[in-house]
């Protein structure tokens, strides 16, 4: 079974990585970042048990709480954007550019 | 047997999630398709005997993260959905053919792997059950990783404060500032209310004066312009024309509005 669950934490992931590349609103790519988070804590699980210790899962559960703070923080810096930008697009977010 | 048809099911319903998750245009149907992608990780947890994780799972990410992804997005508005333009070009398609080629080399790189039979977390858990041994390892070995994220859950709550926090850059209008604006203002009384015809529901209807003539300050801008976008717009030519009025006029001081806050912010 380890086989299956690598595999499908794979898919996740890429399918997350996909969503970073082709989505614009900023919001939307978070959630894929957040995808691809999870994608691997299914993969510290699985090893957790194939290895057979709880270190995978204590990992797992930092990841967790890291997530967490991140997810607090990126998005009162994407509310912060929409404040002074009036959007949430990744696209219009460019004053560095020139 | 039983964990593999779980496995299959909740695999099934993960992927097409996240899929979901990716293509949908709107980010509500978003945040509920990786809502989705969530819950099915969370018993995927408990199947794989790790039903700690499994509780912090829903309780963390289905219950606070997506709380508060969907609180942003009612914040930032829920309308504003992707724009079609590729910036780059050709963007969209490498990148897909990118995700996909990611895709097959984890699949092959996984599927190609031979892994001896699974040790099992009986031996790990066997002084004292699952859940005293994860408590042991956390305060004793990992203690002080345990203690750092305090600090760090500090200084994100921290962060997102001073981050959402608005600094006022002109003083409140007091209450005398406001009447004496209102009284030298167009309508120094309450402006009339909507809805004269029980036949519709009456919110977005102008009131009609005792002259017959339509009120048009008797419509929110908001649900005027609300009303032209969708079509809804009554029978009566008179009551139409008011309407489409409200909701031309609704968008001249949103832009007076946004200029405000742009000098606020150069400011």
């Amino acid at each position: 079974m380890t086989t299956h669950y690598l595999v499908l934490s794979g898919l996740l992931f890429a399918i997350g990585a996909l969503g970073v590349l082709i989505r614009r609103n900023a919001i939307v790519v978070f959630m894929c970042v957040e995808l691809m988070l999870n994608a691997c804590n299914l993969a510290f699980v699985t090893f957790a048990r194939q290895v057979g210790n709880l270190e995978g899962q204590i990992i797992a559960f930092f990841v967790m709480v890291v997530a967490a703070a991140e997810v607090v923080v990126g998005l009162a810096i994407i509310v912060t954007i929409f404040r002074t930008r009036r959007s949430a697009s990744v696209d219009d977010a460019n004053l560095l550019k020139y | 047997m039983g964990e593999t048809i779980t496995f299959w099911v909740l695999a099934v319903v993960s992927v097409g999630a996240a899929l979901g998750m990716v293509f949908n245009r709107k980010a509500v149907y978003s945040a509920l398709m990786l809502g989705t992608v969530m819950l099915c990780l969370a018993v995927l947890y408990a199947v794989q005997d790790a039903p700690f994780l499994a509780a912090v799972q829903i309780i963390v990410y289905t219950g606070a993260i997506m709380m508060l992804f969907l609180f942003v997005l009612m914040l930032v508005g829920v309308d504003s959905s992707d724009s079609l333009v590729e910036t780059i070009k050709g963007q969209r398609f490498w990148a897909i053919i990118a995700g996909a080629g990611f895709a097959t080399l984890i699949i092959l790189a996984a599927g190609n792997a031979i892994f001896a039979p699974e040790a099992g977390l009986a031996a790990a858990t066997g002084q004292g059950g699952y859940i005293r041994s994860i408590a042991l390892q956390l305060f004793t070995k990992y203690v002080f990783p345990f203690e750092i994220t305090s600090a760090l859950l500090i200084t994100a709550a921290l962060g997102a404060m001073v981050l959402a926090h608005r600094e006022r850059v002109t003083q409140k209008a007091t209450q005398k500032e406001l009447s004496r604006a209102r009284f030298r203002g167009d309508h120094p009384s309450p402006l009339p209310g909507p809805g004269t015809y029980a036949r519709s529901n009456a919110i977005d209807m102008p009131a009609l004066l005792p002259d017959g003539s339509v009120a048009e300050a008797s419509v929110n801008r908001h649900i005027a312009r609300y009303d032209v976008e969708h079509g809804r717009l009554p029978d009566n030519p008179k009551l139409a024309e008011a309407i489409k009025h409200a909701a031309e006029e609704s968008t001249a001081p949103t832009e007076a509005e946004q200029d405000a806050e742009t000098n606020e912010v150069t400011k």
